[in-house]
């Protein structure tokens, strides 16, 4: 006799095993319908549509900031994508500086001197345990809302300026000279690598030092520095002015911009620089004494042996802080930059539409989300695979 | 046969000039990073110095301390919160006393915080009930101490701690929320709490609701059955792919759509709603890393003992997942404490929101930075309390160490 047929259905683990499932799957749907019933009733009642036909009418409402042309004739589709092409720009000038400041903490955190370390300590400790929403508005209303008045902005070298109304960047032109410059760049660089390899060649050969970057970087600047010489300058900036009440020829950023941010990046680059941190103290100690034992220079072992060994311990948590940063983007509604999530609530206010609203927004991030982290993944897979 | 001794490796000593030049001075541009150090210190220190004790109008927070601390909850009521927290005051005592380690001193920082706090300006109501708070936690530690030395008592009293800790949240609550037509403890409606107050109690509800909800989605995800897992995969990572704000707006305006007709729940309810949601998914990530931790011989162990399934989970595989992951959870909890601000978007007055209603005051215009920099502090100091208190709470149980 099989044990099949010798154990009863009731102690069967299959059978009880598909039955849980069942009574699972029928209890959510069970919830799921009433829930779903509640809504269509609640809708109903509100004489509520939970379709999208209403992305094509008219949205009727202004935006502080567009990256692309919009009035408030165009549809509320388009206001929309304004909202999810500001969130991505925050996200990406972001990432970039988020990662700079947490890096250079980071690696402050481990400093030989003490003082510096300190100061990084001091700075990730208090940044980390503060709310981020908190150190947002302080930044805009109690930081760049106390900057002097437009007329009397601070000025850095005439080339940056400062005040209650944002930043203003100079704007970088292009002359009639450019793009030969860039040629003679191209040029710089080849004439730059063969020096390089020349030099290594000799390093490896005659076993002395070749200074191969040295000497790379040297012909590189040299070469570049005749060109100008010869071509002129090949860019123009715009010093910003100020005129009447705005900033005029230079790329401005707005005080809600600025605030969100400053406030972003000195927050995401506090916890970056404790990835970074652990990330190195990842790396064995014996790993860096073996280095020196071999005659690797300081800058070798940290290019060479400590950073290959880092990094694969430093993307995957680095990966979430910048997927962090995207979510808590959507922060920007308390200081009144048009992100994705403020415009979604805007459209929600305008058209009265919880259900497309909602669904929008929260499809826009985990569509973000996701992308994010399968790029990064597929990179950690490369930088896995390369180091094994 | 003479014993050889190796000898001890010869102390090191390093006097304070040595120090100086190892830590500060050397190399060549260690010097110049360490007066780059004192220098930026010198300025942003005598800045802040300067401001804070001259042009700093702090009287924004003195004035308005009732609010920030307890919102717009009714001045003669608020004995009631007081005398709520004497009994989370006495317990802290008595845990302190009955627990060594970081439980010891922690009552021992909140004895001193009621003592200091009833030495500053305050009306002699208040310093009465702090002094009072401070009287139940010293009176808790004594109880504790002298249970400690006795094994019946010990064992007893550590009950007694325990379930009134459980004990004391809905009691807490019942305090706060009164009685319809009470006359002595009449209701006070979920909308006049505020501050510091509402901060407390939405971290607290949304902590002590997500953590179970958490552990069931981790259960769930490394299920054998395809269908929990798939559910609780769904859920986790729809959860983790999108901001809180966005969970917060959705319980904001679809969960009254969800529910009956009829049914309405108050805006703090679903504040504490959103939260809970979110933090389950990422509780129950935390969770997953600890339950993937246990050996696979430790659930072998427990079949072969004849332990059924539910058994292995909650005797065996449960308690040291749940040690393991620890740190984790109380990052996360401590993040949530943090994001609580959050609903000042919605509307709600807790800290933030209440110092958003100050400066919305015209007598208080324009104190931006002294009303958000004291409530950036006090986030602070209760963030920074309790990863401290995690920190002495994984060395007093050796988590990392097993």
């Amino acid at each position: 006799m099989g044990p099949r047929s010798s154990v009863p259905f009731w102690r069967n683990e299959r059978v009880l095993q598909i039955a849980a499932q069942a009574l699972f799957v029928l209890a959510v749907a069970l919830v799921a319908g009433f829930l779903y019933s509640n809504l269509v009733h609640a809708l109903h009642r509100k004489g509520l549509s939970s379709g999208f036909g209403f992305l094509s009418l008219e949205a009727g409402f202004r935006i502080g900031e567009t990256p692309i042309p919009y009035d408030p004739g165009d549809s509320y589709a388009r206001a929309f994508l304004v909202g999810v092409l500001n969130t991505l720009r925050v996200t990406a000038v972001g990432i970039v500086l988020a990662t700079v400041l947490g890096l250079i903490a980071g690696v402050a955190r481990l400093s030989p001197n003490w003082l510096i370390r300190q100061i990084a300590a001091a700075y990730v400790e208090l940044i980390r345990n503060t709310p981020l929403l908190v150190q947002l508005v302080f930044w805009y209303y109690a930081v760049i809302f106390k900057m002097p008045r437009i007329q009397e902005s601070v000025s850095f070298g005439r080339l940056v300026l400062i005040s209650q109304r944002g930043v203003a960047l100079p704007r970088v032109h292009l002359t009639s000279v450019t793009y030969p410059w860039l040629g003679v760049l191209g040029l710089a660089t080849l004439l730059a690598w063969a020096v390089w390899r020349v030099r290594r060649q000799y390093q490896e050969s005659t076993g002395r030092a070749g200074y191969a970057w040295l000497a790379a970087i040297g012909v590189w600047v040299f070469s570049a520095a005749i060109g100008w010489g010869i071509l002129g300058p090949p860019l123009r900036w715009a010093e910003p002015k100020v005129v009447g009440l705005a900033y005029e020829a230079g790329a401005v950023l707005t005080p809600e911009f600025t605030a969100l941010l400053v406030g972003l990046v000195v927050y995401t680059g506090a916890f970056i620089a404790e990835v970074v941190r652990g990330g190195i103290l990842s790396v064995r100690k014996g790993q860096i004494e073996a280095a020196r034992a071999l005659g690797l220079r300081e800058g070798q072992i940290l290019r060479l042996i400590i950073l290959p060994q880092a990094l694969r311990v430093i993307i995957p948590p680095l990966t979430s802080q910048y997927l962090n940063l995207a979510k808590n983007s959507s922060l920007a509604i308390a200081v009144g930059f048009p992100d994705l999530f403020s415009i979604g609530k805007t459209i929600f206010n305008q058209t009265g539409q919880p259900v497309p609203a909602v669904a929008l927004v929260m499809s826009s991030y985990l569509a973000m989300s996701l992308f994010t982290s399968l790029l990064m993944n597929l990179y950690n897979r490369r930088v896995r695979f390369l180091e094994k | 046969m003479a014993v050889s001794r190796a000898l001890e490796p010869p102390k090191e000593t390093m006097g304070p000039g040595e120090w100086m030049r190892k830590n500060l001075l050397s190399p060549w541009y260690n010097a110049l990073l360490t007066v780059i150090g004192l220098w930026f210190l010198y300025e942003v220190g005598r800045g802040l110095a300067v401001w804070a004790l001259t042009r700093a109008r702090w009287e924004v927070v003195t004035d308005n301390l009732r609010l920030f601390l307890v919102g717009q909850f009714p001045p003669d009521q608020v004995w009631r919160i007081w005398l709520g927290l004497l009994i989370p005051s006495f317990l802290f005592g008595l845990s302190g006393g009955l627990w060594s380690g970081a439980m010891r001193q922690f009552a021992g920082a909140l004895g001193t915080a009621f003592l200091l706090l009833a030495a500053m300006p305050a009306s002699w109501s208040t310093r009465g009930w702090l002094l009072g708070n401070m009287a139940a936690t010293v009176l808790g530690y004594g109880l504790g101490r002298w249970g400690y030395r006795r094994p019946w008592g010990n064992r007893l009293l550590q009950r007694i701690a325990l379930s009134g800790w459980i004990l004391s949240f809905p009691i807490l609550i019942l305090f706060l929320y009164g009685f319809q037509g009470n006359p002595s403890f009449p209701r006070v409606e979920t909308s006049l709490w505020g501050g510091l107050l509402l901060t407390f109690l939405l971290s607290l509800v949304s902590i002590v609701l997500s953590f179970p909800l958490g552990v069931l989605l981790a259960l769930g995800r490394r299920s054998g059955l395809p269908a929990l897992r798939l559910f609780s995969i769904l859920y986790i990572e729809l959860i983790r792919g999108v901001p809180l704000v966005t969970v917060l707006f959705m319980a904001d305006i679809m969960l009254p759509l969800f529910l009956p007709e009829g049914l309405r729940i108050d805006r703090v309810v679903r504040a504490m709603a959103g939260f809970t949601l979110f933090s389950a998914a990422y509780i129950a990530e935390n969770v997953r890393g600890g339950l993937q931790a246990i050996p696979e011989g430790q659930i072998e162990a427990a079949r072969a003992l004849g332990l059924n399934g539910f058994q292995t989970t909650l005797l065996i595989v449960l308690p040291q997942a749940l040690r393991m992951v620890i740190p984790a959870n109380v990052g996360q909890f401590i993040s949530l404490f943090k994001d609580t601000s959050l609903v000042a978007i919605m509307g709600l007055l807790e800290l933030l929101g209440i110092g958003k209603a100050v400066l919305a005051n015209p007598a208080y215009m324009g104190l931006q930075q002294e009303v958000y920099l004291f409530v950036a502090l006090i986030y602070g100091v209760f963030s920074y309390a309790m990863s401290y208190a995690s920190r002495r709470l994984e060395k007093t149980l050796g988590v990392g160490e097993r």
